[in-house]
Parts: C-alpha cells; sequence; structure tokens
C-alpha cells in the first residue's frame, strides 16, 4: 500500500514462494520498475544484484528454503528513485555479529558477501527484526545519485 | 543462461574459458565441480578466463574463492584473466584483488606460472 504523504507510489507488491524463481522474479520485476523511472544500465545492474543478494538471503538464509514461509517483496517507486522492502520469516540476525567480509582473516571465506555489496550498490540500506519473527530490509536507490 | 565451462592446454597450463553467468544455482556448483575435478586430476597451474562472464553474485565469488583454496591446497595455482569492469568492481568492493593475481592477456598470464 502506497504510504499517504510520502510521495511514494506502489510499484510491486507480492508475496513470493522461498524459491530461487522468486529470486529470479523479483529481480526482473525490480529491474522493470527501475527502467521506467529512468536509471542507466550501470545503476540497473546494481539495483538488479542489490535485490538478488538480498532476495537469497530472505530465501537461503532467512527461510531456508521452507515452504511454509513466504517473502514479502515490494517496489516503492517516486521522483527521487525506488525503494525496495523484502521481508522473509526467517529467525532473524544481528549484524552485530555477522563476520567483517573485508577482515583479512574473513577474505578466504566461501560466504558472507552479500549485505556488503547490498550497501556497496544501493544509497540506503535498512535492517530491522520482525515480530514474532522475520528480518526486514529496506533499500533506496536515488536517481539523483545515479552516476 | 547459467555458466558454461570449457578448458584447454596451453603449455602446462590448463585454462578454462567460462561463458555466462555465476549465480547461486547451477551456475556456481557447476564451476566448483570442474575446478575441483581438475585439482584433483593434479592440474597445478589453472588460468580462468571470465572475459565472457556478464555477471557473478556473491555466491559466484565465493565459488571463485573456493576454487582458489582448492588448487591453492591441492599445491597449485589459480590467477584469473579477462574481468570486465563489473567483475573488476566486484573484486574490488570484496577486496578480492589483494587475493588474486590478475592479468589482462593470457600470454603474460601463462608466462608468469612458475
Amino acid at each position: 500500500m502506497p504510504e499517504q504523504g510520502s510521495g511514494e507510489a506502489s510499484g510491486v507488491e507480492t508475496v513470493l514462494d522461498s524459491t530461487l524463481d522468486s529470486v529470479d522474479f523479483a529481480e526482473a520485476e525490480t529491474l522493470k520498475v527501475a527502467e521506467e523511472l529512468g536509471f542507466d544500465e550501470e545503476d540497473l545492474h546494481r539495483i538488479g544484484m542489490a535485490v538478488r543478494e538480498c532476495m537469497v538471503n530472505a530465501v537461503v538464509h532467512g527461510n531456508r528454503y521452507n515452504v511454509k514461509k513466504k517473502v514479502q517483496f515490494r517496489v516503492l517507486k517516486n521522483a527521487g528513485g525506488m525503494t525496495v522492502v523484502i521481508r522473509d520469516e526467517g529467525e532473524g540476525f544481528d549484524l552485530k555479529t555477522l563476520p567483517n567480509p573485508l577482515a583479512e582473516e574473513n577474505l578466504l571465506r566461501q560466504s558472507g558477501r552479500g549485505l556488503l555489496l547490498i550497501q556497496a550498490f544501493m544509497d540506503e540500506l535498512h535492517i530491522g527484526r520482525l515480530e514474532p519473527h522475520g528480518t526486514e530490509v529496506k533499500m533506496t536507490k536515488y536517481l539523483a545519485k545515479a552516476s | 543462461m547459467s555458466v558454461k565451462l570449457s578448458s584447454r592446454q596451453v603449455g602446462d597450463v590448463t585454462v578454462i574459458d567460462a561463458v555466462g553467468r555465476i549465480t547461486l544455482g547451477e551456475g556456481a556448483s557447476t564451476f566448483r565441480d570442474t575446478i575441483k575435478d581438475l585439482a584433483a586430476k593434479g592440474n597445478q597451474k589453472i588460468l580462468l578466463n571470465l572475459s565472457e562472464v556478464s555477471y557473478i553474485d556473491s555466491s559466484g565469488i565465493g565459488e571463485l574463492v573456493s576454487g582458489f583454496t582448492t588448487v591453492t591446497n591441492h599445491g597449485g595455482q589459480l590467477k584469473l584473466i579477462g574481468l570486465t569492469k563489473r567483475v573488476k568492481d566486484l573484486l574490488q568492493i570484496t577486496k578480492l584483488y589483494t587475493v588474486f593475481e590478475v592479468f589482462d592477456d593470457e600470454s603474460s598470464a601463462v608466462r608468469s606460472f612458475t
């Protein structure tokens, strides 16, 4: 639903299964909206990858492919850019306990770089816990900052 | 399209030409299996050509790191050529540019193996 007074209009809002097909779907739907808004090719790549990483976190690490758990996916567009909100029903996590992927001792770890890439590719990132369980990730990209 | 891999020999260096996307799922597992297989067969000089790789996500990056570790643990070396700007950016963001040896052209890379 559009938030009153925020100037945001809902581009896409849907509930997805915890599958890799949902990852592809979310990326494709986000890119449609981003293209409509006029983001350039490089930013489309960055936005698409950020959404992909976030959806993988929700499906794989949050919901752990559980068929009973869903992912809420929402894209909001406005004159200044776009915001993507992804919610899972997983156990949640504490950002402070995540290993720093840039620390020397972690460079050869196989995983743990998703959030780093989302932070690098989007202009704003907010991560919150949902009650009674789950995680909400809200990420924004501004057209004004498009490179 | 997920990744397609083919290998060829240049002297005693095994060059792997990768085409497509290295992402979570089939692409990443294809890559992992190929590197493990080559390392297990005693290939110690492996050059990975990424010039036709259009997309790598964090899982794909993880597989590059895993491949590097696998080959190194077998006493070998894994090096990279043909990085697109986007892949270079990813390696810089993740600081993996400090881990991998990266070359612009194949002949220099082949000569660099000891």
